[in-house]
């Protein structure tokens, strides 16, 4: 999941949308982000190249929305309602997850497992 | 019962005689402590012969008095030790022989030179060749190099003696023998080649007589770096520790004979280590005597027992509380010496409020009511003076500080306009040896203990004791170590940084 500068990016991706939940007077999506252009990489427990300064999920509440959406630990947020997620601060990853107005956010998210899910599909299935 | 009352008689009888021998030490502390009876049986000559009968109520009937009083000096025993040293005819002696030599060698050698020049003149002046202006040349030359040579001696050989040293200055020893042999051997040549033959080239003699002066300059340079700076640079690493306290304190010395380091180690020590106070030593010396006379041994099969491992092994078993009184009395006696401490601050400041310097614009006052520093620590001394002396008593210190002293440093003190704190100063805290009367250096005489020869160099390892009245210093040696230094450059513009951040937020 690294990147070539100038290159584009390609990744196998996973749509998966989930409804902010009320909790008094704010929006919760339950889960937590780290990473950013501005943070160090080398912390990130979940990237395979310590130099990858993509937004990445740490943390799911159980029980959340997230959960229930399907959002895994360790996944990277590609994409945030059409928002790029891959080269942005901390903070305005932040701002993109939490809009006030918005109820849905929909998430592009990439993991390792997704490539070999589709790989394995694609051995099973031959071109048909 | 006969045998009893024997008993009882014999041990009182023999109790009392140290009572006696103690006696001039009555105002040291005094415990009344129950002796353990000695091993061999009391009455050696008894005709009382097979089972020994030990009355077990021996114990109730005989009371034994011991001074647990530690070796204690009064004032005059002090004054007639001193004394008797300093009456001691020996080492005087000693001073005065090397004196004496040091002045006749000293008196050889500047006439040698001076000798070597006139005598031709005396002797031969007929024959002499008249001298030349390069020959006046070195008259001046000579002259001077003579008079450096005397500034120089004098200044390296002929300082007040400090301490008089157990075995010679082997050093010296040498210097004086390489120049007494040195200028035997240019008198002899010149006594051969020159008085004999009567050489009349006279500019030789004058360059003859510039030589031997030019090689004694170098000599004293020799005497210079082999005396003063050998020692200088730091070789060792002495531990000094006071056998009394546990004062101990490190040094640096160079290569130096164990008697010179023993005498580095001396001035040191009156300049750094807190006065001796034999009073402090008292509470532990007390407790270790409670512990040893808190048993008493028993023999029950008639056999006698090894006394000493009995006591250890009865000793480790017993449950002892003292470290507990120790605890509460070190506790007790921290608060009131905080106590007395506060008292006095207090009083200190008030009483310096009572004078003030007068100006010299100010109206003259009536000539009773001016009064010089003495006076004026007399005026303020009465106010102060409880409350330092029972201070002093409770640091048991009140031996150190007389009256008098107390009322100098009290007039010191005001004439350099110095505040409360700073004339407290010395009483708060024990100071170096040297800051006391000297009646408190008891006595200037340290004796040398060591394994070692005394003139041989310190060496990684060596120990050695100075010992002196009432305590002893051991001194440990370790050598410093040879230090391996490598060097790494760093680029000033290699200083670059980045931030480390590693925010989680939840969302």
């Amino acid at each position: 999941m690294s990147f070539v500068p100038g290159q584009p990016v390609t990744a196998i991706v996973q749509r998966i949308e989930i409804q902010k939940l009320r909790q008094g007077e704010n929006l919760i999506l339950g889960f937590s982000i780290g990473g950013g252009i501005d943070q160090d990489p080398g912390q990130n427990p979940f990237s395979e190249d310590k130099s990858d300064k993509g937004i990445y999920v740490t943390r799911i509440t159980p029980g959340g929305p997230a959960e229930v959406a399907g959002l895994k630990m360790g996944d990277k947020i590609m994409q945030v309602n059409g928002w790029d997620m891959t080269m942005v601060t901390h903070d305005q990853a932040r701002k993109k997850l939490t809009k006030r107005k918005e109820d849905v956010v929909r998430l592009l998210i990439t993991r390792k497992s997704l490539e070999e899910t589709v790989k394995q599909s694609m051995g099973c299935h031959p071109k048909q | 019962r006969k045998i009893n009352l024997f008993h009882a008689f014999f041990i009182f009888f023999e109790t009392r005689d140290r009572h006696k021998s103690r006696s001039k030490d009555s105002r040291s502390e005094k415990s009344v402590t129950i002796n353990s009876p000695p091993a061999e049986p009391l009455l050696g000559d008894s005709s009382v012969r097979g089972e020994q009968v030990q009355d077990d109520n021996w114990g109730e009937t005989t009371t034994a008095v011991t001074g647990t009083s530690e070796h204690s000096l009064s004032q005059e025993d002090i004054v007639r030790i001193t004394k008797d040293l300093e009456d001691s005819v020996g080492l005087d002696c000693r001073r005065y022989v090397t004196r004496t030599i040091a002045v006749i060698l000293g008196l050889l050698v500047f006439f040698t030179p001076l000798a070597f020049l006139v005598l031709p003149h005396i002797l031969w002046p007929e024959k002499l060749k008249s001298c030349g202006t390069a020959c006046e040349g070195l008259f001046i030359s000579v002259a001077f190099k003579l008079l450096i040579l005397l500034l120089a001696v004098w200044a390296l050989f002929f300082r007040p003696a400090r301490a008089g040293l157990p075995r010679v200055f082997v050093f010296r020893i040498l210097l004086a023998v390489l120049v007494f042999l040195f200028v035997v051997s240019y008198w002899l040549f010149y006594s051969v080649r020159i008085l004999d033959s009567q050489d009349d080239n006279y500019q030789g003699i004058v360059q003859y007589a510039v030589s031997l002066v030019d090689a004694l300059l170098f000599i004293h340079y020799l005497a210079v770096v082999l005396l003063e700076l050998r020692q200088l640079q730091p070789c060792f690493s002495v531990c000094v520790t006071r056998s009394t306290d546990g004062e101990t304190r490190h040094y640096n010395l160079g290569q130096l004979s164990i008697q010179r380091a023993a005498l580095a180690i001396i001035e040191h020590y009156y300049c750094d280590f807190p006065i001796h106070n034999p009073a402090l030593l008292s509470a532990s010396k007390s407790r270790a005597a409670k512990h040893l006379a808190g048993l008493k041994v028993y023999n029950v099969d008639g056999e006698f027992p090894s006394q000493s491992r009995a006591m250890i092994a009865a000793a480790a078993r017993r449950r002892d509380t003292s470290h507990n009184e120790l605890y509460y009395e070190e506790a007790e006696h921290e608060r009131r010496v905080r106590k007395r401490r506060a008292r006095l601050v207090v009083a200190v400041e008030e009483a310096f409020t009572h004078i003030k310097r007068m100006q010299e614009e100010e109206p003259k006052k009536a000539p009773g009511d001016v009064m010089d520093p003495r006076e004026a620590a007399q005026a303020i001394f009465p106010s102060m003076a409880r409350a330092l002396q029972k201070y002093l008593r409770t640091t048991k210190q009140q031996h150190c500080h007389s009256m008098e002293s107390i009322q100098q440093h009290l007039a010191f003190c005001i004439t350099n306009n110095m505040t409360p704190k700073a004339f407290l100063e010395s009483y708060l805290t024990p100071g170096p040896t040297l800051q006391y009367g000297k009646d408190h250096w008891l006595g200037r005489r340290w004796t040398l203990i060591s394994e070692a020869s005394v003139t041989s160099g310190l060496k990684d390892g060596s120990v050695f004791v100075l010992k002196c009245v009432d305590f002893s210093l051991v001194v440990t040696t370790k050598k410093i170590p040879y230090i391996q230094m490598s060097e790494e450059y760093i680029d000033p513009k290699s200083h670059k940084f980045v931030l480390r951040l590693q925010s989680e937020t939840s969302v």
